[in-house]
């Protein structure tokens, strides 16, 4: 559908005022939500992170591309929830409690929930028992972590441990990310994977889901 | 001492911002990138008001405020340097809580590539606000003559290199930075979010080394402690932190 391929565009070129013209454009034809969600915005987004991943763009592109897509999502969300059509998966996400630092976790939120899943975001200074409780709560099976200062990575362990003991290890997963963190620190305190930048988060995340 | 610092102190370096959102500056940075960083430098000018305090602490006080809340790692940088330190003192910059509002609702209103090219423009200010403190409290000894011309300063923070976030208490305690308008929440992060506060360590170039072999060194992939030693010794004086130089 042309249409829908146009949408793609708008949020590929980051233009948020046509992609909202799109979005309505495509309701008042009675288009499904579903379709215009797949084939229109995360169609447009999935381009978007595949350039991102091979430096073809840079993270602004992608964060303009996120705006073009929310606001398509503006228009299109009351009709997915009237439907109660699923979006692809829930993420629970924080940075971990004693550290304020939210940008790069703020990112992972924006990119996650342009590939189209509903983002839990807990903010900042977010204690283990919050991020479990949270995760239980939405029936979310991964919580993504954050931490930039080296003094509060300890407390992503924290919350490994939690599920372990509550034994749901193997119901939710874990994946951490941030300046200081390595994949070597994620395999040392189990958690299930480490993201090493937004883009790589949101294919760990699908991986974790189940997705790909 | 309160130190009022101007825009213009504390200006970001624009290849320093865009590279910590993995933008090259080695090739031409597409226009609306060019555009964007301008939006964003702009809007700092317009929000952020930088203030900084610096206090003199005895050593032996300092090993108090450090001790904090005993939950530095038992072995750390600042830990083994301070002792061998003659001249410390604390400080704390803040650039105001109207550029981090200015982020926030950025963030909320979804003009996040904005949102973002300004929280990386704050962080770089930031950062050259502490430096501004750390450069006067040396230019201050100097001209004292308690500082000779091969002495240097470094500054460390809590949070990074095993000294705990807790350690903002005692910091606060002594420094009183409550009087620039920085507060601390109940888990010692302080606000507005774009403060930076610590311990500038002055004496003699030699005390700044340090070998690399901490246990928190080696899950840490944030490298601003080798460029800061990288330029502190220069890489005919090997690396430091053990790096190939």
């Amino acid at each position: 559908m042309k249409v829908l391929a146009e949408l793609a565009q708008a949020v590929i070129d980051g233009n948020h005022a046509r992609a909202g013209e799109l979005t309505q454009q495509v309701i008042a034809q009675d288009v499904p939500p579903k379709t215009i969600l797949d084939d229109g915005l995360i169609a447009g987004m999935n381009v978007v992170g595949e350039r991102f991943r091979v430096h073809d763009i840079f993270l602004p592109d992608v964060l303009l591309a996120a705006k073009a897509m929310y606001a398509g999502m503006n228009h299109l969300q009351p009709l997915l929830i009237a439907e109660g059509i699923p979006l692809i998966g829930k993420v629970v996400i924080g940075t971990v409690r004693g550290d304020l630092h939210d940008i790069g976790k703020n990112l992972v939120g924006i990119m996650l929930r342009g590939a189209g899943f509903e983002v839990i975001d807990l903010g900042n200074d977010v204690s283990p028992e919050e991020m479990v409780q949270a995760a239980k709560e939405h029936g979310a099976p991964v919580i993504g972590m954050s931490a930039l200062l080296t003094t509060t990575m300890p407390v992503m362990r924290e919350v490994v441990e939690r599920l372990r003991d509550d034994k749901l290890s193997t119901d939710i997963k874990t994946i951490v990310g941030g300046a200081p963190l390595t994949q070597a620190f994620a395999d040392k305190i189990g958690a299930t994977a480490y993201g090493f930048d937004a883009a790589n988060a949101v294919d760990v995340v699908k991986r974790l889901s189940g997705l790909s | 001492m309160i130190i009022e610092l101007s825009i213009a102190d504390t200006a970001p370096d624009r290849d320093a911002v865009l590279a910590s959102l993995g933008i090259p500056t080695d090739r031409p940075v597409p226009e609306h990138i060019q555009r964007l960083y301008a939006t964003a430098s702009a809007r700092f000018k317009e929000t952020a008001t930088p203030v900084g305090i610096v206090s003199e602490i005895s050593s032996e006080d300092f090993a108090a405020v450090y001790e904090g809340e005993g939950y530095n790692e038992p072995d750390s940088v600042v830990g083994d340097v301070f002792p061998r330190t003659p001249h410390l003192a604390l400080f704390a910059a803040t650039l105001g809580a109207d550029t981090s509002r200015a982020i926030a609702a950025g963030f909320e209103s979804h003009d996040f590539a904005l949102a973002s090219m300004l929280d990386a423009v704050a962080s770089d200010s930031a950062d050259r606000a502490a430096d501004v403190l750390e450069r006067r409290y040396e230019s201050a000894l100097r001209q004292d003559g308690r500082l000779t011309e091969d002495g240097a300063a470094l500054r460390y923070s809590p949070g990074y290199c095993g000294w705990h976030t807790s350690g903002q208490k005692r910091l606060f305690g002594y420094l009183e930075p409550e009087t620039i308008g920085i507060t601390l929440t109940e888990s010692c992060l302080m606000q507005p979010l774009k403060s930076v506060s610590g311990v500038i360590l002055a004496g003699p170039r030699e005390i700044h080394r340090f070998s690399p072999n901490y246990s928190f060194c080696r899950h840490c992939e944030t490298h601003e402690c080798r460029e800061r030693l990288r330029a502190l010794f220069g890489r005919s004086h090997g690396d430091p932190h053990g790096e190939p130089s």
